[in-house]
């Protein structure tokens, strides 16, 4: 065992075109690294930022969504809603000081068994590189030191200065 | 001891509090003019600071459960409000989460965006502040008489069901005067014998739809190519769908039950009545709902129509940060993870 941190990616993969990629990769034994876990669902349209905000905020690292190349969807047009979902959630996030790039859209074709496997390693690696979000450790600090007092609440440069009388 | 001689029959107890919040909902209650009389015919207010003296030891005395009805206003922001939440949630029968800071953060949650340096630097150090010597409360200080604190300020703002139980959850910024008044006269249609209570949990005082149910506006089928906001429209039309007409408005993704005012007056929805049925982020569902109607195929071009939302977290999160997924930003929690 190594102590190389481990990222959880949870990826939400679309019926037609990806879920099926990565089922290719699965028969064709092309290897892709374990920390993905995929979810599938009908279409990436299906794909609710609620979704995602769950996943990061119930301790994933990073969140792949996967669907048909624009103009193949199975139902027409919605893969562009997720691309539209994305940007803007991207947007939103990094407000909220998550790295945007922790949130990845990828095209995939039934056939792209060999793509996907290399998008999911490329992908794990760069959430390896920016380390854990671990936001349930990170809120869950913030409330218990919130319950108590504690020196670490108040920064030194916000200590009073003496008032002349 | 009434005329007869016999003692008279004691009257329910009703208290309100306001924990990080404005006031606006004291003034909401007050706002239903006479019906505020059926209140004080009905019960004893017993605990109000906004509208009589009385002091925590008051409440602290009390037997537990003692309170029937207790309304909260205002989120959990430092040690006073989380301690007066928990106590009034020990006195009372009934705790309503009362207006969107105690349900859902509101703008007091919106400081949940920043660390808690940057929050005192916006109270102590602002243009509007003159603070020459630069002076910052202490939470606690030592005098020759011993020593003196002030609650402490948490890290992250809390909403009332994040502390403790709560029973039912009445929103808005404020409420609206007529639900009010309508949840009055259901409680005491209660004591009275002629009505029952909703289920523990129900949210009251609200419609069971959004805000685009109750707007007369217009609406057809939504293709957004442009994202403004209200100044930058020469004439808002009066009668066509904001969202149609590129002006964000929440209402999407926002519970009824306040009869669309600012849609029907050509301001954009909000958002305060929070999030509608069976949504479980409100941002999430807004940026759902948003994203769905851009007319673009193209990334660049789907940026450049969202370069239209300068403020996305503080626009989709503006009443709901505090009880969406995330909570918070990051920078509020890294303060205190050393």
């Amino acid at each position: 065992m190594n102590d190389q941190f481990e990222p959880v990616i949870i990826g939400f993969t679309c019926n037609w075109c990806s879920y099926r990629a990565a089922d290719l990769a699965g028969t064709a034994r092309i290897k892709y690294p374990p920390n993905i876990r995929l979810i599938r669902l009908m279409c990436s349209g299906r794909m609710d930022p609620t979704f995602v905000l769950k996943a990061l905020a119930e301790g994933a690292d990073g969140v792949m969504i996967t669907g048909c190349h624009p103009g193949e969807c199975h139902y027409l047009d919605q893969n562009y809603k997720a691309l539209r979902r994305v940007l803007l959630l991207r947007r939103t996030i990094g407000q909220m000081g998550i790295e945007p790039g922790r949130v990845k859209l990828v095209w995939a074709s039934a056939a792209e068994g060999v793509r996907l496997a290399q998008e999911i390693g490329h992908f794990v690696e760069e959430i390896r590189d920016m380390g854990p979000l671990n936001w349930p450790g990170r809120l869950a600090a913030a409330h218990v030191n919130g319950h108590g007092r504690d020196d670490r609440l108040m920064p030194a440069d916000m200590m009073l200065e003496e008032v002349p009388a | 001891m009434s005329k007869n001689g016999q003692a008279p029959k004691e009257k329910p107890k009703f208290a309100m509090y306001w924990a990080a919040a404005c006031g606006g909902c004291e003034i909401a209650v007050l706002n239903i003019g006479e019906k505020i009389l059926d209140v004080d015919a009905n019960f004893d207010v017993v605990f109000w600071p906004v509208a009589m003296d009385a002091k925590y030891k008051d409440v602290e005395a009390m037997p537990d459960k003692s309170i029937l009805l207790t309304l909260f206003n205002g989120g959990i922001r430092n040690e006073e409000n989380e301690h007066m939440a928990k106590l009034l949630r020990q006195k009372s029968q009934i705790l309503v989460a009362f207006g969107s800071c105690a349900n859902e953060g509101c703008i007091p949650g919106l400081a949940n965006l920043s660390s808690m340096q940057e929050v005192f630097n916006a109270a102590y150090e602002s243009v509007s502040t003159e603070n020459p010597q630069h002076i910052r409360p202490q939470f606690s200080y030592q005098v020759p008489e011993g020593m003196l604190t002030i609650p402490l300020f948490y890290p992250v703002l809390r909403t009332l069901d994040q502390v403790v139980d709560v029973d039912y959850f009445m929103p808005g910024c404020p409420p609206e005067s007529h639900q009010i008044a309508a949840v009055i006269d259901l409680v005491i249609a209660v004591l009275h014998g002629e009505a029952e209570l909703p289920p523990k949990g129900a949210v009251i005082g609200v419609g069971d739809s959004t805000v685009c149910e109750e707007c007369q506006r217009a609406r057809n089928i939504k293709k957004i190519t442009k994202l403004v906001r209200i100044h930058e429209v020469a004439e808002v039309d009066p009668d066509l769908c904001l969202l149609e007409q590129g002006i964000l408005c929440n209402g999407p993704a926002t519970r009824s039950g306040c009869g669309a005012r600012c849609p029907s007056v050509g301001a954009a929805c909000i958002g305060c009545y929070g999030p509608a049925v069976g949504v479980v982020d409100y941002g999430a569902r807004l940026m759902t709902a948003v994203a769905s109607v851009i007319d673009s195929t193209e990334p660049d071009e789907i940026e450049a129509i969202l370069d239209g939302i300068p403020d996305p977290a503080g626009t989709f999160y503006r009443f709901n940060l505090a009880h969406s997924l995330l909570h918070a930003a990051r920078p509020a929690m890294e303060e205190v993870i050393g």
